[in-house]
């Protein structure tokens, strides 16, 4: 790791010192030969330093290839040196982060997704986003409680036995903060798509649907018009739903990605409102109950509303709008050379399906339809991807979803003429990203 | 004929609609089986205490608010103590949560619009700026406050804290006495209790955003300026963003520890993420780097001897680090059995000691 890593590409050596029929010696193997013929090439020099010079011969090859490395002559380590499997040790800049100066308690905090560095749709579980009101807990799932109660015949407690016990579903969902490209409002402020876009994240999450539970409880199906959620933890984060959508597709999850839910995640148990802003999905779940009304919580009435330029404030704006943003290449990223690029990013919709994605490299007058990769389901991040030639001149990226409604996401412009700047939440503006002739790429605004 | 094409048409026809019928009986069955398709084996039913434990949320219409009551002056009292380090004598602090108080003016409270929240330039929004419910700053605090002992208040200091922060905005006197009786009233007080719409298009999944764009894909009316862009000073601002990037692939971080290159980077040339933070090795990532533990683990024979066997062998024997070494440098065999160990000499003699030291404390 001392050394900087090489990018494959092969540097010509200082000396041209290799004559054809040698070069032609060393591509039959004669590898022996070349010793011999570098030792007497370079006059004095060690072993060491002629294998050196082979590494950087433009006639011999890739020091990578020509030096066999440690793990190619070496015994490797045991299995379950590692029980629970790592990411690579080479893999560390990938990792969920604050951004600096948003927030001023860790406790009441975000850290945000690097999405920069992800493939396909899934998230893994050590970087899904993290967005606590007061903390985290890891509860023990033995003594965890949830609970039914308010408009049904029968109030009940279930165990997580209980709960896994239970007919379940698994699906794949976007999970979006409601705040998520907040700080772009009113002009640029982050460098990167972990800090624009990164409150976004997808799991394959398993639990028990809502209208089984509700039903199980015997909810009343004439008055129950909303439910509440509630969490376990200090801050007992509660939200309303309607109904609507909890008998629709809300689940009460236990699992994500395959195994129990993260301790920051909520485990053992969240809910899993897919298409509505992530402050629904409440974690460390306790409780739900049917009600006829609203509960205007504090997440309801102080927070998670959106402040309009007549200075009224939007209530319940739970769904999460079509939006799309290009993950690769984005802020604060170099491209390396000129050729080509495949373009890829990220689309979905609180409504349904993504049905296309048109990609601009002209700032947003051309537009070209990318390629959606499979699976492409609702209420999901969808990966989408187009072929670049980039020549080296300057471009601005753009990347604009539209979903099986027809809604075409907006324009940052657009959103602006109708709710002003000052809004935080639901900004599911088309981003920009320009690629500049040095092959930076910065996140900027077009107006 | 005539007659015995009527009667197999006939036949037919009541065949179909017994097949019918048939479909729709097993329509209902499957029906009633979902509907009573209950789980009385799994979960059991709450109890009452159960509910009045956990059923805490206090609504709009101050359902679930139970009864109560506190005074701005004692409301005071428990700020000082448990609420003021975060929020501020006066509700005012913007140093660790924004701020509770402030913003709003008698006027408001007449109309029941902060005209505050109008102002582009106002640079904060309080609580009581947005404060629209008054359930919900009630339930909020009875749940979740203090920050770090929640639930901790009784019914009582819950009204008394409620009645302080409404008095730090002159909605309520100083001598005032909040309670279930009169809350009410003092919601109707509230400067921005005329101050939430509830926007449905957002909150049905079937409803139509309020903003809309077209998929012109051709020459599209657009204005292509710069209206935003990062400054300069802000390059470094996320931490260095060559460090937050892969190693491999199309591309890397831009080094934002200096200033963005003139011209593009040849490939050999981009700065990538600089290492890690050299961590201290420990005798046990040693151990794992080297195989060792292959045929060593903690406290079991594997191939050799356990750590915690090989610690009891040598314990109190000063010359065990200077033999030990040399066994783990040459290779040796018969202490411990017929299976040699092999010799190690591609490790440093520095290694050698801190795997050996680490081996005599147990592999600890």
């Amino acid at each position: 790791m001392s050394q900087r890593p090489s990018s494959g590409r092969i540097i010509k050596a200082p000396e041209n010192f290799l004559s054809p029929a040698m070069i032609a010696e060393v591509q039959r193997g004669r590898r022996d030969f070349l010793r011999g013929a570098f030792a007497s090439a370079i006059t004095g020099a060690t072993a060491t330093v002629a294998s050196r010079a082979v590494a950087q011969s433009t006639s011999l090859g890739d020091p990578n290839i020509l030096e066999l490395p440690e793990h190619t002559k070496g015994l490797g380590q045991p299995v379950a040196a590692t029980p629970y499997g790592m990411p690579s040790k080479y893999e560390a800049n990938l990792q969920r982060r604050e951004s600096p100066g948003l927030t001023r308690v860790s406790a009441a905090s975000v850290s945000f997704c690097p999405l920069q560095g992800l493939f396909g749709i899934i998230t893994p579980s050590g970087l899904h986003f993290e967005r606590h009101h007061q903390g985290w807990w890891d509860i023990d799932p033995t003594k965890h409680r949830f609970m039914i109660n308010g408009l049904v015949k029968k109030a009940k407690v279930y165990t997580m036995d209980d709960l896994m016990r239970l007919p379940s579903v698994s699906r794949m969902h976007f999970i979006e903060c409601g705040a998520n490209t907040g700080m772009e409002w009113g002009n640029v402020a982050v460098p990167t798509v972990q800090y624009t876009h990164g409150m976004l994240s997808c799991c394959e999450f398993t639990g028990v649907p809502l209208s089984v539970l509700l039903e199980d409880c015997g909810f009343d199906k004439l008055k129950g018009k909303y439910i509440l959620a509630e969490g376990a933890d200090g801050s007992s984060m509660t939200r309303s739903i309607s109904i609507e959508r909890a008998l629709d597709d809300c689940f009460v999850a236990y699992a994500m990605n395959g195994e129990m839910l993260r301790p920051e995640n909520g485990y053992p148990l969240r809910l899993v409102a897919p298409g509505i802003q992530g402050v629904s999905w409440v974690k460390w779940l306790r409780r739900l109950e049917v009600g006829d009304k609203p509960y205007a919580t504090k997440d309801e009435t102080l927070h998670y509303i959106d402040l309009m330029p007549d200075g009224t404030h939007r209530q319940y704006t739970s769904i999460q709008e079509c939006k799309s943003v290009i993950t690769t290449p984005s802020g604060g990223q170099t491209l390396m050379d000129r050729g080509y690029y495949n373009v890829s990013g990220l689309a979905w919709s609180g409504r349904g399906r993504v049905k296309r994605v048109d990609v601009s490299f002209d700032g947003g007058r051309n537009w070209k339809t990318a390629k959606l990769e499979s699976p492409v389901l609702s209420k999901c991040l969808t990966r989408f991807s187009i072929g670049f030639n980039w020549d080296g001149s300057p471009a601005i990226l753009q990347s604009r979803a539209i979903d099986e409604t027809g809604y075409v996401q907006p324009q940052m412009r657009q959103l602006r003429q109708v709710r002003g700047t000052r809004s935080i939440y639901h900004n599911n503006a088309i981003q920009s990203w320009k690629l500049d002739t040095n092959g930076e790429v910065s996140n900027v605004h077009v107006g | 004929m005539a007659k015995c094409l009527t009667y197999m048409w006939v036949r037919r026809a009541v065949i179909r609609l017994l097949k019918s019928l048939l479909v729709a009986a097993a329509l209902l069955v499957g029906i009633s089986a979902i509907a009573q398709q209950q789980y009385p084996d799994i979960g059991r039913a709450a109890t009452p205490a159960e509910v009045k434990a956990w059923d805490i949320d206090v609504r709009p219409d101050f359902k679930g608010l139970p009864p109560g009551s506190g005074s701005v002056a004692v409301g005071q009292q428990i700020w000082e103590a448990k609420c003021e380090s975060c929020h501020g004598t006066f509700g005012e602090s913007n140093e660790v949560f924004t701020p509770i108080a402030g913003g709003t003016t008698k006027a408001d409270m007449e109309t029941g619009r902060v005209a505050s929240l109008r102002r582009p330039d106002f640079p904060q929004r309080s609580t009581l700026m947005k404060l629209s419910q008054l359930s919900s700053l009630w339930d909020y605090i009875n749940r979740a406050m203090p920050w770090n002992a929640p639930k901790s208040l009784t019914t009582d200091e819950v009204y008394a804290v409620t009645a302080y922060i409404l008095n730090l905005g002159d909605i309520i006197p100083s001598d005032f006495v909040l309670s279930d009786k009169n809350i009410a009233e003092v919601q109707a007080r509230l400067p921005n209790r005329n101050g939430l719409v509830k926007f449905m298009p957002m909150w049905d999944v079937r409803g139509k955003g309020d903003v809309s764009n077209t998929a012109c894909m051709t020459n599209c009316a657009t204005e292509v300026t710069l209206s935003s862009t990062m400054p300069d000073h802000a390059r470094n601002a996320h931490g260095n963003i060559a460090e937050q990037n892969r190693l491999v692939g199309p591309v890397r971080g831009a080094d934002t520890t200096k200033p963005p290159p003139l011209a593009m980077a040849v490939a050999r040339e981009v700065p990538i993420a600089a290492p890690a933070p050299a961590k201290a090795v420990t005798g046990a990532e040693l151990a794992r780097k080297s195989t060792c533990v292959a045929c060593h683990v903690a406290n079991r024979k594997l191939v050799g001897p356990s750590y915690a066997d090989i610690a009891k062998k040598y314990a109190g024997d000063s010359s065990a680090v200077a033999k030990l070494m040399d066994k783990v440098r040459k290779g040796g065999a018969g202490v411990w059995g017929v299976i040699p160990m092999p010799p190690h000499p591609e490790m440093t003699d520095a290694d050698i000691k801190m795997l050996v030291e680490w081996s005599l404390q147990g592999g600890k």
